[in-house]
């Protein structure tokens, strides 16, 4: 289980802080596939990596943590923000953006992942049976084992990113953390990948944290979601749910603006745009775009509440019209 | 006047890769024949995947590369008559609207210089009055006006209103064909369809045809008449959007329509995941066979014919639609 | 903007001490005084007073002003040389960069080929010639032959890569012609990298002179600072316990060369905090 309590975090810059991360409460349950779905600059990459222990300066923690908790091989485990680095691998991972490039170009891939398993994890295995361990595990994920032999440049980015996901997961680790694990790949080959992982899960019933700008994919892919807005959630709960029937003013003129195939009637976009970070408007953060916005929403924030059961809103309106 | 706006007759592109003395062809475009009529003002988009071609298509069309082989005609007059060449002219009919806004304007020059630019170098105004009339007129069209954007740079506008800029730019010369390569693929979800919408009214307003390039099948489904589909390089698909969409003949867009992720129809688990994407420059026979579920070996051996019928064409010997017949609807 | 300046110390201090030389230079230089060179215009060997700031020399000549004509020449062919190659080098990488084609061929070819040749033994072969003697400029011109080629194919290099970026599609579909897309698109960006170029080159220059000087190969006639130390070298300075005759043009050099230094990646930091980093 994933736990993200009052985490706060900002970029230090020349001229003023930047508050990025305003206060983040969130659960992520076991065996599940979580989505984090937002527009550019709402936050969820640096959420990420807040979750992950990745922040360097300018990046920094102001309040709140990160508590990662769990069983393995029998053994309860707990760790926070502070200590997450020390079960990297074995209970949390990690595909950053653009992952292509993760992989060190002149090592072959079967040195990457006799490399990426820690020693105390290998006890009295040698290298050859590692290897055949990571062999069998490849085929189940449909990839040949040639690939072993390989150099990155010579796979093809759908083939990097699988062999990524393979790494990532080799170790069964109880969380996945993937950020955007399909931009910049086609859309045959994303749903590869996205089909990829989801099976994974299936079998392993751990927890992916899927963060994607693309709400399409978090339709086809999740579980749960939360959607981001300039560093807050606006929205969090079941998949359908939000897609059927979404609560947050700003998710519904969203999905409402998504184009489906067989569907011609007239979308609309939300006018005007999100707020620069620096200079937040006051009050609620979507108020400048929110139709529904009065005098309330411009001067105080929305909490996160609960408005039926596991779905979550950060709306002063939330008030349901069918029960 | 030309019955067709726009022609393209077996077009080809050829680039050779490797070092200076490698031999090696990487044929982007291969005998592409397409066009565009001049009575109504229609919208084409040109789908596929990155790496396709379409792009570079683009550019020959914008005569920003030559065609090594066939033919483009625009207006009846064809690219490769040079007497015929007048650039500003040129200019006049065909703009193009670039995937990063960003990217479209330098970013040390204001963006209302590239407006006053277009409207007074290429001719259409004589003098600044009359440019601003005509320029402040086109950015209404968009949601803008020149109020908002003069002397501004462009790192101070969203994505979406640079974007929008950017399709006023275009727009001043009136031009008769806009070429939008990815126009919406940089800018946010909840932007984006403000910004395709903005194709369907400036079509009507301005009487303009746009062909539009995109991998997102969702958005080319919504806004076009007409949809091209090019794999590798090769016009594989042809037809009315709706037709296409609803009844696709050609099986790499029927893969292209199951794996665009969308809401309402979840995934299957499906049967064989075709092989990746290889990295050929030379096929015999379809180029579509290596990952083609339904191929045989004649479609490994010889390329297919196109097939028309109905306002359709299809590059498959097994299509999986059938259009030889009146379409039923 | 204002926290970064702030802490620019090192711009901040770059910039003063090059102001510094540069009042030193073309301002304190041009108070109407005796030439310098002159041998034999004061006693010799006098430490220094209220009279002679800095002393006399051994020939007899007035230690600070000599100093102060040494700073304004020394800056002078500096900042020669670092016109000519910063205004030759945009020329040629430019018109290399955006014509392609054989000018671009031939144009790389003799830019190439002073880049490679080795610049010592022309320098050296250069002065020789000069005969021990000769005017500030035209030493500048000699150290200029070397100076655009660097540039010339920086700027190459930045003109292809600007070739084929959208916006210049945009200009030329804007009416653009192709001189006023490469003045009004691409100069921009050309020059705020030469002014760091022009900075580099002038310290270079400097450095260069300096080094032929102290190889004794810089004209006999031409009082730089390169020069000043050479000749109180000559004259045993160290050993006569001279110490300001031959201590003040080093101290001078080693302060100018800090502080044009400093302006440079001050400048540079300015640079990259508009940027946004």
């Amino acid at each position: 289980m994933l736990t993200i309590d009052h985490l706060s975090a900002s970029y230090k810059t020349m001229d003023k802080d930047v508050l990025t991360l305003n206060d983040l409460n969130l659960k992520i349950h076991d065996n599940e596939i979580f989505g984090i779905a937002g527009e550019s600059g709402c936050g969820k990459t640096t959420l990420l990596k807040t979750i992950y222990d990745i922040t360097e300066y300018p990046l920094q923690i102001d309040s709140g943590k990160v508590m990662l908790t769990g069983e393995k091989n029998g053994k309860e485990f707990h760790y926070e923000t502070g200590n997450i680095r020390k079960t990297w691998w074995e209970n949390i991972t990690y595909v950053p953006q653009a992952a292509q490039s993760v992989l060190n170009p002149i090592v072959r891939i079967k040195r990457q992942f006799l490399d990426s398993i820690p020693k105390e994890q290998r006890g009295n295995e040698t290298e050859e049976e590692v290897l055949n361990r990571v062999k069998k595990y490849l085929e189940e994920l449909q990839l040949s084992p040639d690939i072993l032999e390989a150099y990155p440049f010579q796979l093809s980015g759908g083939m990097r990113q699988r062999v990524i996901i393979a790494l990532a997961t080799f170790m069964s680790p109880g969380v996945v953390l993937a950020d955007e694990p399909t931009t910049a790949l086609d859309v045959v080959v994303q749903k590869g990948i996205l089909m990829l992982l989801m099976r994974l899960q299936r079998q392993f019933q751990n927890t992916i944290v899927l963060v994607s700008h693309d709400m399409g994919v978090h339709y086809q892919v999740t579980d749960r979601m939360g959607i981001m807005y300039s560093g807050s959630f606006a929205e969090i709960g079941r998949t359908g749910d939000i897609f059927r029937d979404p609560i947050h003013p700003y998710t519904k003129m969203l999905v409402d603006s998504l184009p489906r195939v067989g569907d011609k009637s007239q979308k609309a976009g939300i006018p005007g745009r999100p707020p620069a970070l620096k200079n937040p408007p006051p009050g609620c953060r979507f108020a400048p775009r929110c139709p529904k916005a009065t005098d309330l929403c411009r001067q105080e924030v929305p909490e996160l509440v609960e408005v039926e059961k596991g779905r979550y809103a950060a709306c002063h309106h939330n008030e349901r019209e069918v029960e | 006047m030309s019955e067709k706006l726009l022609e393209l007759k077996n077009v080809s592109k050829v680039f050779r890769i490797g070092g200076m003395l490698s031999r090696k062809k990487l044929v982007a475009v291969d005998d592409v024949s397409l066009d565009i009529d001049a009575e109504e003002p229609v919208i084409l988009s040109l789908v596929g995947e990155s790496g396709c071609g379409k792009t570079t298509l683009c550019k020959m069309i914008l005569r920003m590369y030559q065609a090594d082989r066939g033919e483009i005609r625009l207006d009846g007059k064809s690219y490769s008559d040079k007497k015929e060449y007048d650039p500003r002219q040129f200019r006049l009919d065909v703009q193009p609207i670039f995937q990063n806004p960003y990217e479209t304007f330098s970013m040390r020059k204001s963006v209302d210089s590239y407006l006053f630019n277009t409207a007074i170098r290429l001719g259409i105004c004589k003098d600044r009055q009359k440019a601003e009339a005509l320029i402040d007129e086109t950015l209404h069209s968009v949601g803008m006006s020149l109020s908002v954007i003069r002397g501004k740079y462009p790192a101070q506008f969203s994505g979406g209103e640079l974007q929008r800029i950017s399709i006023a730019r275009a727009l001043i010369t009136r031009p008769k064909l806009i070429i939008a390569d990815e126009p919406v693929a940089a800018i946010d979800a909840s932007m984006k369809m403000n910004i395709v919408n903005l194709f369907k009214e400036l079509k009507d307003q301005y009487h303009v045809s746009f062909i539009y390039v995109t991998h997102d099948l969702s958005t080319a489904y919504y806004v076009s008449d007409f949809i091209a589909t090019i794999y590798r390089g090769c016009l594989i698909e042809y037809g009315e959007a709706s037709q296409i969409m609803d009844h696709p003949a050609h099986p790499y867009t029927r893969l292209l329509l199951d794996a665009v992720p969308r809401i309402g129809d979840k995934w299957e688990e499906e049967l064989t995941l075709p092989g990746e994407e290889e990295k050929e420059y030379s096929l015999m026979g379809c180029r579509f066979s290596p990952r083609c579920p339904y191929v045989t070996e004649e479609c490994r051996k010889k390329r297919p014919d196109m097939k028309k019928g109905c306002g359709r064409q299809v590059l498959c010997w097994h299509p999986l639609a059938s259009f030889d017949h009146s379409s039923s609807e | 903007m204002k926290k970064f300046w702030k802490n620019a110390i090192q711009l901040k201090i770059g910039l003063i001490t090059t102001a510094v030389f540069l009042v030193i230079g073309f301002v304190i230089y041009y108070i109407p005084h005796v030439n310098p060179f002159t041998y034999n215009t004061y006693p010799e060997q006098l430490s220094p007073s209220f009279v002679h700031w800095l002393g006399t020399t051994s020939m007899g000549q007035d230690v600070m002003w000599l100093l102060i004509e040494a700073i304004h020449n020394s800056l002078m062919i500096g900042l020669i040389v670092a016109t000519i190659g910063t205004v030759v080098g945009v020329f040629v990488g430019l018109l290399a960069g955006f014509s392609g084609g054989i000018a671009d061929r031939v144009l790389t070819l003799l830019t190439d080929t002073f880049v490679v040749i080795p610049s010592l033994p022309i320098l050296i072969l250069m002065t020789s010639l000069m005969k021990g003697s000769s005017t500030v400029f035209l030493m500048a011109l000699v150290l200029a032959m070397f100076a655009w080629a660097w540039p010339s194919r920086q700027i190459r290099s930045m003109a292809l890569t600007m070739k084929e970026r959208d916006f210049i599609h945009t200009a030329w579909f804007s009416g653009e012609g192709t001189v006023q897309v490469v003045v009004t698109e691409i100069l921009p960006y050309a020059l705020t990298w030469s002014l760091s170029n022009f900075m580099n080159a002038t310290l270079s220059a400097i450095g260069s002179e300096s080094s032929l000087a102290v190889l004794g190969l810089s004209p006999a006639n031409l009082i730089s600072l390169g020069n000043m130390i050479q000749w109180a070298r000559e004259r045993n300075a160290i050993f006569a316990g001279q110490w300001f005759w031959i201590g003040s043009p080093i101290v001078a050099t080693v302060v100018l060369f800090v502080g044009l230094f400093l302006l440079i990646t001050g400048y540079n930091d300015f640079l990259s905090m508009k940027r946004g980093k």
